[in-house]
């Protein structure tokens, strides 16, 4: 299992959490318990199975709800 | 085409706004109704795409948002040919969402501040040359150089040089404290003079900044994640009302009636009574000295039953000084050279206030020295054994304390000193009295503050449990705890919220970093430490503690305005839709005008706010 934190360009409203979690769970091989979208510091933690998807899928389902990724990290 | 017609939300809400002007001039100056429509259609349309859009995200991850409501009604609007409805609508909606994101961009500089202060690059030591790094390659082991100025980029030890540390941002105390071979060094800390190489121990999120920066971001993001009122209800008010126009839709066959109701329904005066009520709100307090990050605080500090307080620097001035002294012995200055001696050692705040106090500048040569947790410093100096320290100190060490000695321990603590005696070979030479001033106004303020319906106010700190109760007696206090550590004071707010109570808790200092994040309201004292204001929820400006009550007195009227606004709104259209649906009179104009009428009325009652001022 890895950790990726994902920097996002800034949020403005609530439900923008929403949609990018659900994104973000929608991705194969990403546990979903771990998904969490920090609405102040713009920030998404989770963990994900390296072996079933990568970090740069993660990063698309984020793009394809209309947001923007900054940086990311995985260790 | 999405990301730039989202990207310039604030411009298309400017336009429409301007459109919906003209539309206006045009129509009342000139009659010229073309004008008049044209200028709403374009408002609508232009409006209504960056709603359109983000109903459409919310919906494919089956998230039904206000937006969606909007979007239906103005869709409903136009096709009965109402543009000036559907005008009106979008901007309005777009306008509210841009007072709510202004608001929201104060809470947001509180962490970006904080984590820009964590260091972006190393240099690392690779084949005895030293190159720049991302910070995120340093690994455990790793050998790395810091210089003058540069800002300690992990945790580690010194392995070569030496120079002097700030450690403002961990410990809260701005002296520079002394660096060289094998002394810990923390990530953050900024090296004020000269050069050291360092062994990482600690990297990233592992290190006592990063956990410091984790913790104040998981904190307040837990708050705002606790979904605002609006959301919550909008939740079932969207589809309650999309299934309302569908029902009447089913039993009239009245197409207009069905889209009558999605206009009346149409949240406007509730979409914008809380945005004007928190920036309002939020706008009059900063100009009272009280800065009120964000919405959600708002409405938490309104509901607060417990306040903590730090004891130093929020109770009291944070500057002890030397109240009272009396000497036991003949050879006082032998006494105050031994004493200057030891204490110069030492960066108690205690011996900070000792060395204040005493005119000696000779010091001698100390053997040994031993600090004793809690207690003081056991030294040997010429072969004499010197101990200062408190009394259970004195006592473990054997010192004889005459009835003339025990009393006047007995009358200073009662006057309220923190106690420190000195003895040489067990006998006590001088007894120093150290007293904190509690903060001039501070009783009459926490007595405004009870009467506000808060029920606890409790003084947690470091300091020993003699000094704090006899503070707490003074000012009326509910519970006194002292010689807590800062993770055992947050611990304490977490206990208390467990149990139901909202808690605030006001402090200054990076150490109380983790108080201030984890209760419901954290508020600091405006000359405290950057990261301790950056932190807060409410900053108090120029560390006025009389603001304190001020700022209970705003949050719970700009709560109450909320109340009002949203009573409004709501009262409004749940009489349109039932007028509309029992009755004769109610038609599309009148609902429409007291639609309208609603909408300027929160914004009326909002901007009372403005003029507010805390009367006691």
């Amino acid at each position: 299992m890895s950790k990726a934190v994902i920097n996002l360009e800034t949020l403005a409203c609530p439900s923008c959490m929403q949609k990018i979690e659900a994104a973000i769970k929608s991705v194969e091989g990403v546990e979903k318990d771990s998904v969490k979208v920090l609405f102040n510091a713009s920030k998404a933690k989770l963990n994900f199975d390296q072996e079933k998807t990568n970090i740069e899928e993660i990063e698309k389902a984020i793009n394809t709800v209309g947001f923007k990724v900054l940086k990311s990290k995985v260790r | 085409m999405q990301p730039l017609i989202l990207a310039n939300k604030n411009k298309i809400t400017a336009i429409s706004g301007i459109l919906i002007a003209i539309g206006f001039f045009a129509n009342f100056v000139f009659g010229s109704e073309l004008i008049f429509n044209i200028s709403f259609i374009i408002a609508s349309l232009i409006g209504a795409l960056p709603i359109a859009i983000q109903a459409f995200q919310a919906l494919r991850f089956k998230v039904i948002s206000i937006d969606l409501l909007v979007t239906i009604a103005v869709l409903g609007a136009f096709i009965i040919q109402n543009y000036e409805e559907s005008a009106i609508v979008t901007f309005l909606f777009l306008f509210g969402s841009y007072l709510e994101q202004r608001t929201l961009n104060k809470t947001r500089s509180a962490i970006k501040k904080l984590t820009e202060m964590a260091p972006d690059t190393a240099l690392l030591k690779k084949d005895d040359e030293f190159i720049e790094v991302d910070i995120d390659e340093v690994e455990i082991g790793n050998i790395l150089l810091v210089k003058t100025g540069a800002k300690v980029p992990v945790d580690g030890k010194v392995v070569d040089g030496n120079g002097y540390a700030n450690e403002a941002s961990i410990t809260g105390e701005s002296k520079p404290v002394n660096k060289d071979l094998g002394k810990n060094v923390y990530a953050g800390t900024i090296l004020e003079n000269g050069t050291i190489q360092i062994e990482a121990e600690k990297v990233g999120e592992d290190t006592t900044f990063g956990k410091i920066i984790e913790l104040v971001e998981e904190a307040q993001d837990s708050k705002s994640s606790t979904e605002r009122f609006i959301d919550k209800f909008a939740k079932y008010y969207t589809p309650f009302v999309l299934v309302m126009a569908f029902v009447v839709w089913l039993f009239t066959k009245d197409i207009e009636l069905s889209i009558t109701i999605l206009v009346l329904g149409c949240p406007g005066a509730l979409v914008i009574g809380v945005p004007v009520s928190n920036v309002a709100g939020i706008g009059n307090s900063a100009k009272h000295g009280v800065l009120l990050k964000g919405s959600e605080i708002i409405n938490d500090f309104a509901k607060v039953d417990s306040i903590l307080f730090d004891k130093t620097g929020t109770l009291t001035v944070g500057n002890p000084e030397v109240a009272e002294k009396k000497y036991y012995t003949k050879d006082i200055n032998r006494a105050l050279v031994y004493l200057h001696s030891i204490e110069s050692e030492s960066d108690h705040p205690l011996a900070k206030a000792i060395l204040k106090d005493i005119d000696v500048k000779q010091k001698v040569n100390i053997d040994s020295t031993e600090v004793i947790k809690g207690g003081g410093i056991v030294a040997t100096i010429d072969g004499h054994e010197v101990v200062v320290g408190n009394p259970t100190l004195l006592e473990a060490n054997n010192v004889i304390l005459t009835d003339e000695i025990k009393a006047d321990i007995s009358n200073y603590e009662q006057r309220g000193n923190s106690l420190v005696l000195m003895a040489i070979n067990q006998q006590v030479q001088i007894i120093l009295g150290i007293r904190d001033q509690i903060r001039p106004g501070v009783k009459k303020d926490l007595v405004k503050i009870k009467k506000f319906g808060v029920e606890d106010l409790i003084v947690l700190s470091g300091d020993n449990q003699g000094t704090v109760d006899l503070i707490a007696k003074e000012l009326g206090l509910t519970k006194a705890y002292g010689n807590l550590l800062p993770e055992e004071k947050s611990a304490y707010i977490t206990n208390l919220q467990e149990q139901g109570k909202i808690v605030a808790f006001v402090g200054d200092g990076v150490n109380d970093s983790p108080s201030l994040a984890s209760a419901n309201i954290g508020i600091a004292m405006g000359s405290g430490t950057d990261v301790a204001i950056e932190t807060s929820d409410v900053v108090m400006i120029n560390s006025d503690f009389s603001k304190l009550p001020d700022a209970l007195a705003i949050t719970k009227t700009i709560s109450n305005n909320m109340i009002q606004n949203i009573i409004i709104a709501v009262g409004v259209v749940i009489i349109l839709l039932s007028a509309l649906l029992f009755s004769d009179w109610m038609n599309m104009s009148i609902g429409m005008l007291v639609h309208e009428g609603s909408i300027l009325a929160v914004i009326l009652n909002g901007m009372r706010l403005l003029r507010y001022k805390p009367k006691f």
